[in-house]
């Protein structure tokens, strides 16, 4: 009886307080919405619209006369994507090849641009050395700078005969003309051994080949003036991923280190058993960054080749953007977007998968 | 016997520590002169004359130097127009996400609202969404509401930006709710607490943000590439592509191109000295991204 009537009791209370709380709720519910709202407004009309507006005009043969949401436009369903893939012609040929060209771009960056950065956040680390700060800020500043800047003074850098070519020719090596020299490096390699001559490729490779495109055309490696842009990337983006490795290497306990030299472990023992172990998350993750990152090489593509010499520097981002606003195929471009969307979605969720396994672990 | 042994390893080690030293130091000043040298190339060129730079690009003094290259930049160029487009365009666009991320960052830290996960979530789904596959659906949406070709069109995609929501939400998360409840006691409303208590307590995230709108908005290409057409609205990274892709006649013209893209280094360069640490703090926001 007692217990009954403090139940009530309690239960009134409880029921008053919920009433208050609605009450705040009910403010909280308005200004939440308000607060929100210009943000969410602003990514709603020109991130999630337009991303569902593309997906219909990848299901036209849209030229960019009028409004594409007319009923006069042509639909074409899934002829876009079809012609990437499946159907014979050169939307398939440029498309396949810029799927290589970004293929060896990320085989080159990605290891490059992540041995360099942990190299360079290694060295600035150590405890001995000073001037710590200005080591840091001189390899960080190119990641801060402007890409069309920086990308016009790797043109000049690389020109025929710029700073590279001067420097190589003080070697005695005559360096190549770099932005219109098309030739892969795979097949110069191949070439340079012996095993096949890059002015008179095997037939056998010559012959046939998967999607449009031979084996030898495959087996082309970076072009020569992919090389230079490969060059500029990793010098912009090694600063950024520095930092990081740095940030990571500042949480290894020292202690650590200093158990391990104790028990007369060597350099390379401590780095491979101390140091590499305590990084395993970073390096996850600037490798993920690194292959979203590569995937949408643009700026510096349009200022230095525009895809040239013989589209060996041609993209999927490149090509996209070259369809739709050069040659008014905006159905097609469209379609090479929102293949590239799906590559780059699959990284990224890589890269969730692996920060949640991060988190779980710490 | 023992002590022999210890004074040899650390004998041993002294000499290790030396070769290590002078090994480390050799590394960095290489390293150092390959990130700085490409800069030293640009100021040096910018101010020699077109055949001295074409004869002999390496040197960093020029023998004679000119500033024909500048004079032609601000005389035949339209670089004063692209300049105030740039300028305009980067201090809107800041002031813009400052406001609007910070408001909707707060709202996502603070406030219970109905439908707050749903807009987080959103927000984090955007955030995956990589900027190149956007140029033909940003083309369509500007094109369709009849503003492609317009300032409306440069600024107003860019006035707030997923990635700024969520670092200001993270830091509005780290405030301890305390101050807010006493302001809140005190009658305060909402935006008065957002505005004159939390705001100010949020300088650090705000310089961060700051920072990377700044940069953003000032460096960014594809975006004008899709909202513009008219040479008028050109800002700096857009018409010094334009110079380079070759509208500008005669000759290769290095000087002229190394001034320009060094006029447009040198905002960013100023900052970046100015407030390294939280350009350093913003690239590591990309660890916690996610």
């Amino acid at each position: 009886m007692a217990d009954a009537t403090l139940t009530r009791g309690r239960l009134t209370g409880a029921r008053g307080a919920a009433r208050r709380r609605r009450s705040v709720r009910d403010g909280e519910n308005v200004a939440g919405w308000l607060f929100v709202a210009p943000a969410l407004l602003i990514i709603g009309l020109f991130v999630l619209l337009p991303i569902l507006m593309a997906l219909w005009v990848s299901i036209t043969a849209w030229n960019g006369q009028g409004s594409p949401f007319t009923s006069s436009v042509e639909v074409v369903g899934l002829e876009n994507y079809t012609r990437l893939f499946t159907e014979e012609g050169l939307a398939r040929q440029d498309f396949m090849t810029s799927l290589r060209n970004n293929v060896y771009y990320v085989i080159a960056v990605v290891p490059l641009q992540t041995v360099l950065a942990l190299g360079l956040a290694l060295v600035v680390n150590a405890r001995l050395l000073k001037g710590k700060t200005f080591f840091r800020t001189a390899f960080y500043f190119p990641s801060v700078t402007s890409s069309v800047a920086i990308s016009v003074v790797f043109l000049f850098i690389f020109a025929n005969a710029g700073v590279i070519n001067q420097l190589l020719g003080m070697f005695g090596v005559q360096g190549p003309a770099w932005f219109s020299d098309s030739r892969g490096v795979l097949h110069l390699l191949l070439s340079g051994l012996g095993i096949a001559d890059i002015d008179n490729p095997p037939a056998a490779l010559t012959e046939s080949g998967p999607f449009g495109l031979s084996w030898w055309e495959w087996l082309s490696g970076p072009s020569v003036a992919m090389c230079s842009i490969i060059a500029l990337v990793v010098w912009t983006t090694s600063g950024t991923f520095m930092l990081m490795f740095l940030a990571a290497l500042q949480n290894v306990p020292v202690s650590l280190e200093e158990a391990a030299m104790l028990d007369g472990a060597n350099r390379w023992q401590r780095f491979r058993n101390v140091t590499l172990p305590a990084l395993r998350p970073t390096l996850f993750l600037v490798l993920t960054l690194g292959l979203i990152g590569t995937w949408q090489v643009f700026d510096q593509i349009y200022v230095m080749s525009q895809g040239n010499p013989a589209k060996t520097t041609l993209t999927p981002a490149y090509l996209s953007y070259r369809t739709a606003f050069r040659d008014f195929e905006y159905g097609s471009g469209a379609a090479i977007s929102f293949v590239l969307f799906l590559i780059i979605v699959v990284f990224t969720l890589l890269q969730r998968l692996l920060l949640r396994e991060r988190g779980g672990r710490s | 016997m023992a002590a022999t042994h210890v004074r040899a390893v650390r004998r041993k080690g002294e000499v290790q520590t030396i070769v290590g030293t002078f090994f480390g130091y050799a590394v960095l000043v290489f390293f150092s002169l390959i990130f700085i040298y490409p800069f030293v190339v640009q100021v040096a060129n910018s101010f020699k004359s077109e055949p001295e730079a074409a004869a002999n690009p390496i040197s960093p003094i020029p023998s004679e130097p000119t500033l024909d290259a500048y004079e032609k930049i601000f005389w035949a160029t339209d670089l004063p127009t692209w300049l105030g487009n740039s300028i305009l365009i980067t201090v809107l666009v800041t002031l813009g996400r400052i406001f609007f991320d910070s408001l909707a960052g707060y709202a996502l830290a603070r406030l219970r609202f109905r439908g707050r996960g749903a807009v987080f979530a959103t927000i984090i789904a955007v955030m995956a969404v990589p900027g190149v596959v956007l140029l033909i659906p940003k083309f369509l949406v500007l094109n369709q509401f009849g503003i492609y070709n317009s300032y409306t069109a440069l600024i107003v995609p860019l006035l707030a930006d997923a990635a700024g929501v969520f670092i200001m939400k993270q830091f509005f998360e780290s405030i301890p709710p305390s101050v807010e409840e006493a302001a809140r006691i005190d009658g305060a409303g909402t935006f008065r607490i957002f505005w004159s208590v939390v705001l100010p307590m949020a300088r650090p995230a705000l310089i961060t943000l700051t920072i990377l709108s700044f940069q953003g908005s000032w460096n960014e290409l594809p975006h004008t590439l899709v909202a513009v057409q008219d040479p008028d609205l050109y800002t700096l990274p857009r018409g010094i592509a334009d110079l380079v892709t070759g509208s500008l006649g005669s000759g290769t013209q290095y000087p002229l191109k190394l001034g320009a893209a060094l006029l447009a280094t040198i905002p960013v360069a100023i900052i970046f000295v100015i407030f390294q640490r939280y350009f350093i703090r913003g690239a590591n926001e990309g660890v916690d991204k996610g």
